[in-house]
């Protein structure tokens, strides 16, 4: 018999029934709640005269609409009236069903895929969701975490579980050694280059290879993080040591004989060296470039020494029209070079790219630098009130400070603008986010999605350069 | 949930690939804590030549007359149809409420992305996935033919046009059971209850790190 795959594994641990049609029941160890897709959920458990069916497995924080500034004021902070009643929605439901929440003044609050694997309470082999596509995030952990819907939300606080089809297997292996100033990011925007948007549709990613094995728990979860951008619902990641590590006296995690029992565990949270995938994708790990994405699709990607490509070299139609509507949206002529595009704004954050070590690459790089003068705004945005306690004792809010760069609260805030933080029409911004659709910074936003360590190298120059030839 | 056994209805094209959720609901009408009124910014920007705001009059803003829902011909579409990858981005369950709130209540395309395509089942709207040769065929039909309509058995898994063209599309049986009886499917879930709780039992032996809340 083949092995399994590291899917396989999961799958099969969670299966609580496989249903004659196909479908089957599958367990959820943890679910993470937010403000903008839990409202309706718990308002079906209340007309349903349902209650959760765990509690202890649910943790909820605010996260979308919270200010990234006069955070001491709590929800009265939150300027927007709408905004403000989700968030209140969000704290009267948690008491309401008694389920543990990081609030809004809380210094464990941030955004759910960041405080998740910093408290703990994502552990490897667990199934994870969240009303959120960038649960993914978790599979970084050698966790089966996917995003799922509002009525999903409700379902898994109602019963535990969720109704699941099997998905394939793919292996996308990334080999070599990365060059220094390459990151997860650069990695998983080449990857989605390569495979496009809907590559991953109806799959499982798995990433393996040496330079997925070389990369830092952060590296990993910014990859698993965007696999959604590839179309893939759960991206994951062996567990090795640097798993255990991180997981290593975490709040939420086992500790005592509990701990020795659960890394006996983990240490089987691999593929099978006879396991065989659906798909398998190559790539060389050494030939990547810092990556930024041009258009308004994530695969709308080239690297640093790249140019924008042109329609006419286009041999398919549908992609053709798309690239000339993206050139439209994005105000850009074909063939320009990467480097050219002068910049607005720079974001610095999000569930992609706010983790402490984001902020050590980019603290890294603006050091003993100015913030260019042809920028309306460059912003740092922690993932949580934890990492952005971290980075303080590090010292890099000053680094940032001094730069010119604002910091800020922790929250989702520019990745998706539906708080205060948001492009102006037409305005260009360089975005450690991990999306770069219409629209989604700002109503007529212009978004190039980029890694923490190249905004921070357009943030000094104006425009976008290859961060290599600051720190070299 | 409203079942679906069939329908028929005028057919509306939107004629891009990768249409994504921020696209069919831009976020600003997401803080809404309610699942119903999304229909009136249903691709707001695309729709509207103003930037949307929640709770507005959307009666007397300003249009952009070539969007296509904006066409007379296309006003009471109730199937849309679509190109490839439709729905990616994010997991935003206010998408199909929105195309559902406005009317929809199928839609054709290629292919969808994962999570939308799951949420369109638990809403009463039924996604069909037919090869982009058909779509593309369909297109041409729909833009030479004013008040093009298809008719959907999802009983029978076809789609017929005008012509009496008939397609088949696959789509997986508990789907298909819930949505041809309007069933809610917490309910069923219920029904295994027991099958949960000694799950349950058996992982809090082999796992108990994973029960009871952090410190």
């Amino acid at each position: 018999m083949a092995g399994k795959t590291l899917y396989d594994k999961l799958w099969d641990d969670h299966l609580v029934k496989q249903r004659d049609d196909g479908s089957a029941l599958i367990y959820i160890d943890r679910q993470l709640l937010h403000e903008v897709t839990s409202p309706q959920a718990f308002e079906g458990l209340r007309l349903a005269g349902r209650k959760p069916w765990r509690i202890d497995a649910n943790i909820a924080t605010p996260d979308h609409n919270v200010p990234t500034t006069d955070r001491d004021r709590g929800v009265e902070g939150i300027v927007d009236p709408v905004s403000r009643i989700q968030v209140e929605t969000l704290d009267k439901n948690c008491d309401e069903f008694g389920i543990l929440e990081f609030k809004i003044k809380d210094q464990r609050q941030g955004i759910v895929h960041v405080i998740g694997p910093e408290q703990g309470a994502t552990l490897p082999g667990m199934s994870i969701v969240c009303g959120d596509s960038h649960t993914s995030t978790h599979g970084a952990f050698g966790c089966l975490a996917h995003g799922i819907g509002t009525s999903e939300v409700e379902h898994v606080l109602a019963t535990q579980c969720l109704v699941q089809q099997k998905m394939k297997n793919m292996l996308v292996k990334v080999n070599g050694k990365l060059d220094p100033g390459v990151t997860g990011k650069d990695v998983v925007l080449a990857i989605i280059g390569k495979i496009g948007t809907a590559g991953g549709t109806g799959y499982a990613i798995e990433f393996g290879g040496e330079a997925i094995q070389g990369l830092s728990m952060e590296g990993r979860m910014t990859i698993c993080n965007m696999s959604i951008e590839a179309g893939a619902r759960v991206g994951m990641v062996a567990v090795d040591d640097t798993t255990i590590d991180y997981v290593r006296n975490r709040p939420f995690g086992p500790k005592g004989d509990q701990w020795d029992a659960a890394v006996n565990y983990w240490r089987t949270l691999h593929s099978d060296s006879d396991a065989t995938f659906d798909k398998v994708v190559e790539l060389d790990g050494s030939e990547i470039q810092p990556q930024v994405s041009w258009g308004t699709s994530p695969e709308m990607v080239v690297g640093i020494d790249g140019r924008v490509p042109d329609p006419e070299q286009e041999a398919d139609p549908i992609k053709r029209e798309g690239i000339v509507r993206a050139l439209k949206y994005m105000g850009l002529q074909p063939n320009m070079a990467i480097t050219d595009i002068k910049l607005d704004r720079v974001f610095i954050g999000s569930c992609t790219n706010s983790r402490i070590e984001d902020l050590r690459e980019a603290a890294a790089v603006v050091k003993g630098r100015k913030v260019s003068p042809i920028l309306k705004q460059a912003m740092v945005v922690p993932g949580s009130g934890l990492v952005k306690a971290q980075a303080e004792q590090e010292g890099l809010d000053k680094i940032f400070i001094e730069a010119g760069l604002e910091w800020r609260d922790p929250g989702c805030s520019m990745c998706l603008a539906m708080n205060a933080d948001k492009l102006g029409q037409g305005e260009h911004c360089a975005s450690t986010s991990n999306r770069n659709f219409e629209g989604r910074q700002g109503f007529g936003g212009r978004t190039h999605l980029v890694s923490p360590a190249m905004a921070a190298a357009a943030a000094v120059t104006g425009h976008f350069v290859d961060v290599r030839e600051l720190t070299n | 949930m409203r079942a679906l056994k069939q329908h028929q209805g005028v057919v509306a094209p939107m004629d891009r690939s990768n249409v994504d959720t921020d696209m069919i609901i831009p976020k600003q009408f997401l803080k809404s804590i309610k699942r119903t009124g999304f229909g009136p910014n249903l691709f707001d920007e695309l729709r509207y030549m103003d930037e949307g705001k929640p709770d507005q009059d959307c009666s007397t803003r300003p249009i952009n007359p070539d969007f296509v829902l904006n066409q007379d011909r296309y006003k009471n579409a109730s199937v849309l149809l679509a190109r490839r990858n439709f729905g990616c981005g994010s997991s935003r369950e206010h998408a199909p409420w929105a195309l559902e709130d406005f009317g929809f209540r199928v839609i054709v395309a290629p292919s969808f992305a994962d999570i939308f395509y799951n949420n369109c089942f638990k809403n009463g709207l039924l996604p069909i996935v037919l090869p982009e040769d058909v779509v593309g065929q369909l297109f041409r039909e729909v833009e030479q033919s004013e008040g093009y309509q298809l008719a959907v058995d999802l009983e029978a898994r076809t789609v017929t046009t005008p012509s009496g063209e008939t397609f088949t599309f696959e789509v997986d049986d508990f789907r298909r059971h819930c949505l041809l009886n309007g069933l809610d499917d917490i309910g069923v879930t219920l029904e295994d209850a027991e099958v949960i709780r000694s799950y349950e039992e058996s992982r809090r032996r082999t796992a108990p790190w994973l029960f009871g809340a952090g410190s």
